[in-house]
């Protein structure tokens, strides 16, 4: 076997200090294969959105290792670190966090301006990731005028500008409806098989979380329980 | 993220909430127009007092008078001195006269380069055409020298006939007709000598003078005209009585810098006489307005600080309000840096903004002043209550950017450091 995309070893994140310290993840081991998608299932305050932050290298951890792509992650400096999840990581979030004013389109291209993107390839690029997700239409409307389900889709279509190697999901279908949800899903795994995108996917949804190639359950800072394909 | 889409972006976001940052960019507007304002009337009377400068004299010419030695520092009255004669300036004001051996020690001081006694003639009357007399005072008049004209030119100071200017308010009552008319006419001019017999002499009227602020009401000689006079003036003088003169022009190199100014005037001073420049006559007026100028300006700077605090409140519910887009940003890899620059240069874009129309709005005002009050001041022509000079028009817009950018560095720090994962969270 390929050596995992993302390894994680002895993984621990402590809160607070003192008397007041909150030990929210207790030595977590996880390695996540070249396109693979995962489900991250837990409780609220289970520790699964602590997991997918340090993942996303959002946040370091108070001990133990995340290896990207055989890179020791907490040897990259801040630069690095945030050009790292500007290149090779997507986010979808259960709220939109649209600019309401701004348009579709620069909403779509907002990585790629903090990338430092020239405008001609900016606009280039995001009526081609609109195209994909059938909403290049709607290049023009301010992000406020779409509906849920739209909104949802273009924030894929950011997820999906710079190309990158893991699209984090926390949530994706928690505010949509069952109908507009599922054409979500069907988005996000399209993608995966597809491309190859590494899905990561924080839920606790049974259901998306069975699509995945693996669902991996958390419970008090641990993993509880593996299901699927074991990597 | 490239510094043009940086820009691009705060400005986008400044005008994003319209209203709010309205009313700040209207705070900043008063500061600055008020700023402008004050400045600008400082500007106009200042550049008024220095056009006004080259009709008094020029810049290289010192007028040189005896130092009073006999003058009390206490402040108590000064002894009799009987080489006292009377001197230019109030009525019984009186100075320590020079006479030629003075003028000789003047010329042999270092740094002067020429010295030429200041003949005070008085005239007892002016007269076109068998008209009626007028009384007029002859001003003195050094080379460089030049006068606001309505026609005709600045006397010929080499010409050897007699020329003179004369003020415009002279025109009418001579019966000289229009400025133009009056060029070229002969004038009679009386004086009268050591015995008391009066004596008359003719000068061509080369030039007619705008009233001005200083030389009003004065005739200009050339020095044909003033040596004829002063002739006829010293005629049946006793011969033993030395020669007086009240002042003396000393020329120097202006170019030689303010320090070599300073240093002639302390040779003079240390040879018990007083040199001042047109910069010393002038200098208390203008240090007065500068003053005011600079109190006025003091409000301004207020008003400016004030809508420095609307700025900092403005941007922290700009970054209260984007919380989750700066995390967002954030999270997509921007800088923490860069979300500084971001805040910081939208508080520039509303200090811009407030700025440029403030400084717009005055320059309106100005204008719209200096049309009403050149009916007003008819009697000062040529004075611009309010004028603007590109620098310190530039100054103003530049210091309120300037304290834009401090004011925003408060909410933009706030911004800069905020954590993505905090702002984040929807739970």
């Amino acid at each position: 076997m390929a050596s995992p995309l993302i390894s994680v070893t002895n993984l621990h994140k402590t809160y607070g200090s003192g008397p007041n310290a909150f030990e929210a993840l207790k030595g977590l081991d996880l390695d996540i294969a070249e396109g693979e998608s995962i489900a991250i299932v837990g409780k609220s305050g289970s520790g699964k959105s602590t997991l997918m932050h340090l993942l996303a290298l959002l946040d370091r951890p108070t001990s133990g290792a995340i290896t990207l792509d055989g890179t020791d992650t907490s040897r990259l400096s801040a630069k690095q670190l945030n050009e790292t999840r500007n290149s090779a990581f997507g986010f979808v979030f259960q709220q939109f966090f649209l600019n309401a004013q701004a348009s579709v389109l620069d909403n779509v291209t907002l990585p790629l301006k903090i990338a430092g993107v020239s405008r001609r390839e900016r606009t280039a690029r995001g009526m081609a990731a609109l195209a994909q997700l059938e909403l290049d239409d709607k290049a023009g409307n301010k992000a406020n005028d779409l509906s849920g389900g739209q909104k949802q889709r273009v924030v894929i279509a950011r997820a999906l500008i710079n190309q990158p190697r893991v699209i984090f999901a926390d949530e994706p279908t928690g505010n949509l409806d069952t109908a507009t949800g599922a054409v979500v899903e069907d988005i996000l795994f399209d993608l995966n098989r597809r491309q190859g995108i590494n899905l990561v996917v924080v839920t606790h949804d049974e259901d998306l979380a069975s699509r995945c190639d693996r669902s991996i359950y958390i419970r008090d800072g641990l993993i509880a329980a593996h299901e699927g394909v074991a990597a | 993220m490239k510094a043009v889409d940086i820009v691009g972006t705060a400005f986008r976001n400044a005008f994003r909430s319209r209203l709010r940052t309205s009313l700040t960019v209207l705070a900043i507007f008063i500061g600055a127009f008020t700023l402008s304002l004050t400045n600008g009337l400082g500007t106009g009377i200042n550049q008024y007092i220095d056009d006004t400068v080259a009709s008094v004299g020029v810049d290289d010419v010192m007028t040189v008078t005896k130092a009073s030695e006999t003058a009390p520092t206490d402040g108590g009255p000064a002894e009799y001195d009987p080489n006292q004669i009377a001197a230019d300036g109030p009525p019984g004001s009186t100075v320590s006269a020079l006479n030629d051996d003075d003028i000789d020690t003047i010329a042999g001081i270092d740094g002067v380069l020429s010295v030429l006694p200041t003949k005070s003639v008085m005239t007892d009357y002016v007269q076109y055409d068998d008209g009626t007399r007028y009384q007029l005072s002859m001003a003195q008049f050094v080379p460089g020298m030049k006068v606001e004209l309505a026609a005709g030119e600045q006397v010929d100071l080499d010409a050897d006939e007699a020329q003179l200017v004369l003020p415009e308010s002279y025109l009418e009552p001579l019966g000289l007709g229009t400025a133009d008319d009056a060029v070229g006419q002969t004038v009679t001019l009386a004086v009268t000598d050591a015995t008391g017999t009066r004596t008359t002499t003719d000068a061509i009227v080369v030039g007619v003078a705008e009233p001005g602020l200083i030389t009003m009401g004065g005739a200009i000689p050339n020095d044909a005209l003033t040596e004829t006079l002063y002739d006829l003036q010293a005629a049946g003088a006793p011969e033993s009585k030395p020669t007086q003169y009240a002042q003396a022009s000393v020329w120097f190199d202006a170019d030689a810098g303010e320090e070599e100014t300073q240093a002639l005037q302390d040779r003079l001073e240390a040879a018990g006489y007083t040199g001042s420049t047109l910069e010393d006559q002038l200098g208390t007026i203008t240090s007065v307005i500068d003053a005011i100028v600079l109190v006025l300006n003091g409000f301004a700077v207020i008003a400016l600080i004030a809508a420095g605090i609307g700025i900092v409140n403005t941007l922290f519910m700009a970054v209260q309000e984007r919380t989750r887009e700066v995390g967002l940003m954030k999270a997509m890899g921007l800088s923490s840096a860069r979300v500084f620059s971001l805040f910081s240069i939208e508080a520039v874009v509303i200090g811009l903004a407030g700025s440029a129309l403030g400084v717009l709005a005055a320059i309106g005002v100005g204008e719209l002043v200096g049309s009403v009050s050149g009916s007003l001041l008819a009697n000062l022509p040529g004075l611009t209550l309010i004028a603007f000079d590109p620098v310190s028009v530039a100054v103003v817009v530049l210091s309120v950017m300037a304290i834009a950018f401090l004011a925003g560095t408060l909410p933009a720090l706030r911004a800069a450091r905020q954590d993505p994962i905090s702002s984040l969270r929807y739970e």
